[in-house]
């Protein structure tokens, strides 16, 4: 039995999604079983800090690895986990690229305190967590809550990187497969870096909505149109998709639904800055040639922070405001 | 003074970690159940366009996305003054019983229920969906694959995706059901009436048939006097998509009703330094600390909870079932936590049969999807029932429809105080003077748990085994004594 390769996976700063995604797979997990011995799975098997710690290095082959890095106890298991691990996959988007949660690089740690604890239905004011506390019958400690949200390969050195908030099923499943060749000398891993589970191209490619290179004068909010055309390109209704800078991988299954996609899959291959991406794409469907209504028209877009950087403001080369870091 | 740590582990020091402090003669003295993290929601998403919130803050929780895409998008509605349209409330609403089926499908047969279908005294390695279905038969395993698959499909159907939905906006819905996914999801409902009849029949069997287990939920150790949250329609019957929240006192008579609008009249927050999670109360009760009784405002919310609240429930079986379910526990409101297993799957009952209810409604297939906002957006609050508790959203917005400010009380978080009370008569009841702190202990905190459905262990399920619980026992001099463990589900609440 131990002989079989040791599999891990582990949640840092997340919403469980991603681990949700993965018991999603069905029958796959089985495949999992037989090819593995789960060394560590918290949502799913016995296992404490101190197993990990006393693992030798390098002893489990493969370990994904998702959530943000929010807190110092984040960053002690994803150290923890590297040291073990002979492959460390980032898995779904906090790991990634921050996802939604890393939109907090846009605030001070005190602002979102003050948003927690100062809120309207708040008895008391002014009251926040501390890292030691004395209470009558000893000292509490609750870990750090750092300035910013780190990605995992902002902290330790990652192998590859799975995108998706979270990862679609079937992909997941796909990596396993490839995982369990591998294992059996039918297949070889990509190079180390690569993003796996997920394609090279943009989620425009996959989606199923007609293209007519139909320009637009106005930008709409999602909630202001009447009725979405069922057929047509979302962006060419003048609703902001994230379609043409987000990784394919997904099946485009917003667009599909009439909802434009949010960027869940991160940015698309060898695109170096999402929002810079974004925006060429969004210019180029602008019906102008005047620099002027051009602002005008772009002006519409109401978050751009928001909008360019939803998914992967903490991978971002923006990365955090100056308000987040002093 | 002995300091006995429990990690529900992992998640654990990620998530929840209980301190159990002795006195000298070695009782206990106090318990503190702490949440290591925060995340920052109500921060930032301000700034945000509103009818965005449906899909961010679907972000807050994987186990239930559903619960915050309905919330955000109610509140979306609140903000503009928009009402959807009607097909686009049921279509919100058939996604959400879609949700609830297989939410409450999970916890009963993975979670709360192997406890009694093998008994609380089986091997743990029993005790799990595995063991149930060695006892009660293979068929059983495949009826809930079956039973959790429809519900997932519901939810991708309507919603885009199995995990974070994407389909709600302010004023209703992006996507509406054809002829035939209608009469597929109808089959799948009526064939849900069928697996929570026959579910509500197994526990009727298994353990109301069973003197030992009837005490064992009848006993004290798991009762807490507390008052009692539900969300209820205008005939003060349970609904977990719309309506007011209904509160009742510990004696089951009705403190009042309040609209989503109205919540900060009656719910207010214990912020303590030593936790990151807040403790809701109920603000005309005042907070007396970690204590039941009329007078302090500590409240659950939970499956019990919403049945205690309500007057009944809205489809004719789940209404045989609440009413059986009373008759046999003594009448309203019931305050042993354990028999939140049972009306759980009253709940389930009614999810299916509204399921089909909605299925079967003739504007179901209706085109008529949404309603454009025209009012300028200022402030509101939406409400929704998430299976673990009562969840409100409350935004404030610019004159575009831009956040200015948020302010969330999410799911398990209502259940914080009542759990960490539930904790701390655990520990008095195992630990006495000089009292071996044994595997009991961590029995009866597990079981005390499991009636919560702390968020996350939903997700257990697939494999067999649950989350560990470690107890830690110091010595004065803080070094570790013992180390004793014990598989359960992690008490992770909903953080924001
Ligand atoms: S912009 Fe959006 S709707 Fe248009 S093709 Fe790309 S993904 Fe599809
Ligand atoms: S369409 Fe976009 S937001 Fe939707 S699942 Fe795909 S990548 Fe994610």
């Amino acid at each position: 039995m131990s002989e079989k390769p040791k599999f891990a996976m582990y949640w840092a700063a997340s919403c469980g999604g991603c681990e949700i995604a993965v018991l999603n797979i069905g029958e796959k997990i089985l495949d999992v079983d037989a090819n593995f011995d789960v060394a560590f799975w918290p949502v799913a098997m016995d296992a404490k800090y101190k197993d990990v710690e006393e693992m030798p290095d390098k002893s489990i082959l493969l370990t994904l690895f998702n959530g943000g890095i929010r807190n110092e106890e984040n960053a002690h298991m994803a150290k923890l986990l590297r040291q073990k691990s002979q492959i460390l996959v980032s898995f779904g988007s906090c790991a990634t690229e921050g996802c939604v949660p890393g939109l907090a690089n846009l605030s001070s740690r005190e602002e979102v305190f003050a948003a927690a604890y100062d809120s309207i239905t708040s008895d008391t004011l002014g009251i926040r967590p501390q890292y030691s506390y004395e209470v009558p019958e000893g000292t509490l400690t609750l870990p750090i809550f750092n300035t910013i949200v780190r990605t995992l390969d902002q902290v330790v050195d990652v192998d590859y990187y799975m995108p998706g908030c979270p990862p679609e099923s079937h992909q997941i499943g796909a990596v396993i497969d490839l995982v369990i060749q591998v294992l059996h000398g039918q297949a070889e891993l990509p190079p180390k870096g690569s993003v796996i589970g997920a394609g090279g191209s943009t989620v425009c490619d996959e989606c199923g909505r007609i293209r007519n290179v139909k320009k637009i004068t106005k930008f709409r909010r999602l909630h202001e149109v009447a009725e979405i055309d069922p057929v047509l390109c979302l962006l060419e209704q003048g609703i902001l998709c994230n379609g043409p800078a987000t990784r394919d991988g997904c099946g485009a299954l917003c667009p599909a639904v009439g909802a434009p996609c949010a960027g869940c899959y991160g940015p698309a291959q060898d695109v170096v800055d999402y929002g810079a991406r974004l925006m060429t794409a969004v210019s180029s469907v602008i019906d102008s040639n005047d620099p002027k209504e051009i602002d005008r028209i772009l002006d519409d877009i109401v978050d751009p922070a928001g909008t360019f950087y939803r998914f992967n403001l903490a991978h971002s080369l923006l990365h955090a405001s100056k308000t987040a870091v002093s | 003074m002995e300091r006995i740590t429990i990690d529900p582990i992992t998640r654990l020091e990620g998530h929840g970690k209980i301190d159990i402090f002795l006195n000298e003669e070695g009782d206990v003295a106090n318990t503190y159940f702490q949440i290591p993290e925060l995340r920052g929601f109500e921060r930032f998403c301000v700034g945000r366009p509103v009818e965005e919130m449906p899909v961010l803050t679907n972000r807050i929780c994987g186990v239930c996305p559903e619960a915050h895409h309905m919330a955000a998008a109610k509140a979306g509605d609140a903000v503009y003054g928009v009402e959807p349209t009607s097909a686009a409330k049921k279509l919100r609403e058939l996604l959400y019983m879609g949700f609830y089926f297989t939410d409450h499908t999970t916890h009963f047969y993975a979670l709360g229920g192997p406890d009694f279908v093998m008994g609380p005294d089986a091997p743990v390695a029993q005790r799990n969906i595995l063991g149930v279905i060695h006892k009660v038969g293979l068929e059983i395993g495949g009826k809930v694959i079956q039973a959790r698959k429809y519900g997932h499909t519901v939810v991708e159907m309507l919603g885009g995706r199995k995990v974070h939905p994407c389909t709600s906006i302010p004023g209703g819905v992006t996507k509406g059901l054809t002829e035939a996914e209608r009469q597929e999801i109808e089959k799948m409902g009526r064939w849900g009436i069928e697996f929570a009849q026959f579910s509500l029949q197994l526990f009727s069997d298994l353990v109301m048939g069973n003197p030992y287990y009837v005490d064992l939920i009848l006993g004290d150790i798991y009762t807490h006097k507390t008052h009692y949250m539900g969300m209820v329609d205008e005939n003060n019957h349970v609904n977990f998509y719309d309506g007011k929240v209904s509160i009742v006192d510990p004696d089951g008579k009705r403190l009042g009703k309040y609209a989503p609008a109205d919540y900060t009249d009656w719910i207010a927050e214990h912020v303590e330094p030593w936790t990151y999670l807040k403790f809701p109360y109920l603000k005309n009760v005042g907070w007396k600390g970690f204590t039941d009784g009329n007078d302090s405002g500590v409240y659950m919310a939970t499956p019990l909870s919403r049945l205690n609240a309500s007057d009944g429930m809205a489809t004719p079986l789940a209404q045989e079932r609440y009413e059986q379910f009373y008759d046999t526990l003594g009448g309203k409101p019931v305050h042993q936590r354990l028999a939140t297993h049972w009306a759980r799957l009253v709940e389930l009952l009614y999810a299916a049969e509204r399921l089909v209810e909605l299925a079967t409604d003739e504007e179901i297939t209706s085109d008529k999807l949404h309603n454009v906002p025209t009012q300028t957006p200022t402030e509101g609050v939406g409400i929704v029932e998430a299976p673990r508790g009562t969840l409100t959203h409350h935004y404030w917005t610019d004159e575009r429809g831009i956040l200015t400010k948020v302010n969330l009380i999410v799911g398990t978080t209502n259940n914080y105080a009542p759990i960490t009370m539930s904790i701390k008569k655990a520990a008095k009841s195992l630990i006495k003077k000089g009292t071996v702190v044994n595997e009991g202990l961590l029995n009866m905190v597990e079981m005390a748990f499991r009636a919560y459905d702390p968020c996350f262990g939903c997700a257990t399920h697939s494999l067999p085994g649950q989350m560990p619980l470690q107890v830690t026992i110091r010595n004065n001099e803080g070094e570790v004594m013992d180390v004793l463990s014990q598989y359960v589900h992690p008490a992770f609440l909903c953080e924001r």
